[in-house]
């Protein structure tokens, strides 16, 4: 197998292999008026092909951009192989941006074309084209609501498609020269990063990268044409790009489309795919629903719940890595896997899943426990944009929650002294687009790239990440200070949604806590409590109570750890809004913008630190549709309890 | 070179857009001196107005005014004791009635949503909105009942025209749900779907905001104007909510009463004196 593949260095080369190869299989499906349609490899062959000379007939020429706007259809991926046929590097955009992000990729790039899922992404295309007077031609996938749309340029999809059709009858042997002209080292696609600062970056990768990246790791997970994996993250996102393009194109697996975003869930649930992927705050989701529906099942549900957890939490993760465990424990896991895990896992969709992934940020070791210990193979994995995802991955058998396994075949690790890891990698990108003095800074003469995050090899030669270098900080006293590591113990909390920590060069750690609207609000249901939306409810003193409890449970556990015990949360507040990324105070991706942050509620910082017990704000809020509003609220800060040391092993 | 001449010349949706483009038409529906009586309530009064195609027409007045009667008179829940009501059935082709059922209105292209939902709670949306096919199914029982001949074909098909309404109007999530498991907003939007899935002429909309929180109106709103858009169905609705009648509606006419008092856009009704009064009250 891996022999034949041999020479098939492009995209679009093993795209036509695979509709030689496996021409009738599955290749992609989506859920369109109630059922699964499908398109074989032939059909997706077919129809890239179709719009590559669609896009030449525009105009569209070898090394150009074609951006790439919307949510996982398959003609967008179609599309995105097209491009790629006549040499051109397709540049995804995050679909849920708003119109002006949109407006730095295309104008960096100097974007003729794009091809979008909707009236929606239109819209906000032609809001930015006075600014991109590059933008000739939009098509979409979708025409709903596009019939009074008379804007140049402007055409649906099936016209693209029906030119092409017509130009590939006219020429067949154009397209395949094309793709023939096509090597190893050209760029494949062009993805932004989100940027915590300043513009964001395009990272250019090329086929050569992204190819053997993608190989590596299915090689390592055994992936075939008999797997099947649900696009539902945003395909801007190279880790969407790499499980549901790029090693779907080397290993020839389906890749499957939900009806839509609410859908996910169902569509799950009746593709039972065998390959997934997950973000933290995604598997987080997943349990806190599991748990509140948990707490309205009958008495004897819950009984058996409780009880098999417990068991699960036991033996369930050492079954699952083969270790040894007593034949009763076993047996009884057996009779749990029947009545509870089982079902569970059918709930979750997650029955046939052989491997999964986690990535994106840490993972709190209690979740990715509970995942494990029912049967799922969750295991995490390392790696960015830059690296084309795969630096590390977990092996089956050797999963450790705290680490993030060890390097890839391929890659090579190494440390500065300020502990910021350093990758060596075929999967390395070539360049940021247009960047070359950003570029050379992450990227040194010899090829090693400068992560940015600081982490350490344990004894197994595991890696484990700590936080950003830049981040990573000091107390006034000099102690070790890692935000994130604080931020994600207190999010693990199913009632704290997002957490901000702030301590470097200060004398204690404070925080600003999110709390999850569902939860608390469930919780607040079953108390009786009233409450009349999410600011009322952030300032209810009963959910300070339940807050603070869950942030003297972190500081005992803090107090637990020697180096880290000074670093025990002393005073929080429970923030009036959502952090949200139309506000910028998340990454697309949904990290916190920790400095963004502290800039912007300045005067809470200040007040958590300076003593008072609560403290007045005014925010600005961007509504999806781009209005800005005003919310005014009376935040409490409260302080808690932290532990000695000493006394920390009676209180944990 | 290829592009400046593309950009020239309207691709194949600019033309369609320049034959489709959404124009209100002629009268399709034309009530005429129509009055009705509940014993010595006086529910309707010497009414006259008529309905454009592809427009929204919006009915207002005060609580008791009687919209929901006149809504009820237009798909023959009600038959007026005087006048008469005119639907347009060809190009030329009129059809006057004055007592006509409410089965021959939904035969005739007049379909229907309620002030207080009036949906199947025990079975699933989808189920629920198969129901609004139901004149357009000609299987016999017999056939319906095994399964063959022309039921399997006409289910196929009608399921496909529930699909394409389901996508529309967003609510594949709910597909399989119990309509009665639905947030009230929701459940209008079922209405909605079901009411659609008889292919009206004129969709017949009774307060389809009401209950509703801001968001869910604003849904709903971009439903209403979407339905008029894509299908190109007239909507006659009756609505409390001034913001959303004034924003959407082409033509209002407006009762007080069980009378006329005005007729006209929304702009000339909103200066309307005897609109004002009936509002706001006439001052001593």
């Amino acid at each position: 197998m891996a022999q034949s593949l041999e020479g098939l260095d492009t995209f679009p080369k093993l795209l036509v292999h695979h509709a030689r190869v496996r021409g009738d299989r599955p290749a992609v499906r989506e859920k369109d008026l109630g059922i699964w349609q499908t398109w074989s490899w032939k059909d997706y062959a077919d129809e890239a092909r179709a719009l590559a000379c669609g896009l030449a007939a525009a105009g569209f020429v070898r090394g150009e951009h074609l951006a790439i706007v919307g949510d996982n259809r398959p003609r967008l991926y179609a599309a995105m192989a097209a491009a790629q046929c006549l040499g051109g590097i397709p540049v995804p955009l995050y679909q849920d941006a708003v119109a002006a992000e949109f407006a730095f990729p295309i104008h960096n790039a100097g974007i003729r074309f794009a091809v979008v899922e909707d009236q929606e992404q239109v819209d906000k295309l032609l809001e930015i084209r006075p600014r991109c007077p590059t933008l000739e031609r939009i098509w979409y996938d979708d025409p709903r609501g596009m019939r009074h749309y008379a804007e140049p340029g402007l055409a649906p999809y099936d016209t693209l498609l029906a030119e092409g059709r017509a130009a590939l009858a006219r020429d067949p042997a154009f397209v395949e020269t094309e793709i023939a002209k096509g090597s190893g080292e050209d760029a494949a696609a062009m993805f932004f990063t989100s940027g915590t600062t300043g513009n964001p970056k395009g990272v250019v990768l090329t086929h050569r990268a992204l190819i053997d990246r993608a190989r590596a790791g299915a090689a390592l997970e055994r992936l075939s044409d008999s797997d099947s994996v649900l696009a539902y993250l945003p395909p801007a996102w190279i880790g969407q790009n790499i499980f549901s393009y790029a090693q779907s194109l080397v290993a020839g697996y389906c890749i499957c489309c939900p009806e839509s975003a609410e859908t996910v869930m169902a569509d799950m649930r009746e593709i039972g795919p065998t390959y997934y992927f997950a973000p933290p705050r995604v598997l987080e989701a997943l349990l806190t629903q599991v748990s509140i529906r948990m707490e309205d099942a009958g008495r004897l549900k819950r009984a058996m719940y409780r009880y098999f957890m417990a068991l699960a939490q036991r033996v369930g993760g050492a079954i699952l890595d083969g270790r040894p465990v007593p034949l009763a424990s076993r047996l009884l896991y057996a009779l749990g896997d029947l009545l509870v895990y089982g079902p569970l896992r059918n709930v979750l969709g997650m029955s046939r899943v052989r491997v999964a992934y986690t990535a994106g940020e840490a993972i709190g070791p209690d979740l990715f426990r509970f995942y494990r210990s029912i049967g799922i193979n969750l295991k995490q994995l390392y790696g960015s944009t830059e690296t084309s995802v795969f630096v590390c991955v977990q092996p089956d058998g050797q999963v450790k929650p705290d680490t993030v396994g060890p390097p890839v075949e391929g890659v090579e690790l190494k440390f500065t002294a300020e502990r910021e890891l350093l990758v060596r990698s075929p999967g390395l990108f070539r360049e940021y687009y247009k960047n070359p003095q950003a570029t050379l800074e992450a990227k040194d003469a010899d090829g090693w790239f400068h992560t940015g995050d600081a982490g350490y090899l344990d004894a197994d030669g595991h890696l484990k990440i700590i936080d950003r270098v830049k981040d990573v900080g000091r107390l006034a006293d000099g102690t070790l200070f890692a935000p994130k590591y604080l931020e994600n113990k207190l999010k693990f909390f199913p009632y704290i949604k997002e957490a901000v920590c702030f301590g470097h060069g200060r004398d204690r750690v404070c925080a600003f806590i999110n709390i999850d609207m569902e939860a608390v609000g469930n919780w607040a249901e079953r108390r009786g409590l009233a409450y009349s939306g999410y600011v009322d409810l952030a300032s209810r003193p009963e959910v300070y109570d339940l807050v603070a409890g869950c942030v003297e449970r972190v500081n005992a556990d803090l107090a637990a750890e020697p180096e880290l015990a000074n670093s025990q949360i002393h005073r929080f507040l429970v923030l009036h809004k959502e952090l949200d990324a139309d506000d910028e105070e998340l990454t697309r991706t949904r990290k916190v913008r920790r400095r963004f942050i502290a800039e912007k509620y300045a005067p809470l910082v200040e007040a958590l630190y300076g003593g008072e017990a609560s403290v007045h704000v005014e925010a600005k809020v961007r509504y999806e549709d781009g209005r800005t509003a005003t919310i005014a609220a009376d935040l409490k800060i409260r302080d808690v309890k932290t532990f000695a040391p000493a006394a920390a092993a009676r209180a944990a | 070179m290829k592009t400046e001449a593309a950009l020239a010349t309207p691709g194949v949706l600019g033309a369609q857009a320049a034959t489709q483009a959404r124009r209100i038409g002629e009268p399709i529906l034309v009530v005429e001196n129509v009055s009705l009586a509940f014993g010595g309530v006086k529910a309707l009064q010497d009414v006259s107005f008529d309905v454009r195609e592809r427009e929204i027409r919006a009915i207002i007045g005060p609580n008791g005014a009687g919209k929901s009667s006149m809504l009820n008179v237009l798909n023959g829940v009600y038959h007026p004791q005087a006048g008469t009501i005119r639907l347009r059935t060809g190009q030329t082709a009129w059809r006057e009635f004055h007592d006509m059922d409410p089965h021959e209105a939904a035969a005739l292209g007049i379909a229907r949503t309620f002030q207080n939902i009036a949906l199947f709670k025990g079975m699933t949306v989808l189920d629920n909105i198969m129901t609004g096919r139901n004149l357009k199914m000609r299987a016999s029982f017999l056939e319906q009942a095994l399964w063959i001949g022309r039921a399997r074909r006409e289910e196929l098909e009608h399921r496909r025209a529930v699909e394409e309404i389901i996508d529309f109007l967003e609510i594949q999530h709910i597909r399989k749900t119990p309509v009665g498991r639905l947030p009230y907003g929701l459940q209008k939007r079922v209405e909605l779907a079901r009411a659609l899935a008889a292919e009206p002429r004129i969709l017949l909309l009774d307060e389809p905001m009401a209950g509703m929180n801001l968001e869910e109106k604003q849904d709903m709103c971009r439903f209403v104007l979407d339905v008029n858009d894509h299908y190109g169905t007239t909507i006659v609705l009756i609505e409390h909510d001034m913001g959303v009648v004034m924003d959407i509606s082409d033509r209002v006419v407006v009762l007080d009463y069980g009378r006329k008092i005005a007729d006209g856009t929304p702009d000339e009704v909103r200066r309307d004196r005897a609109v004002i009064d009936a509002y706001l009250g006439v001052p001593q």
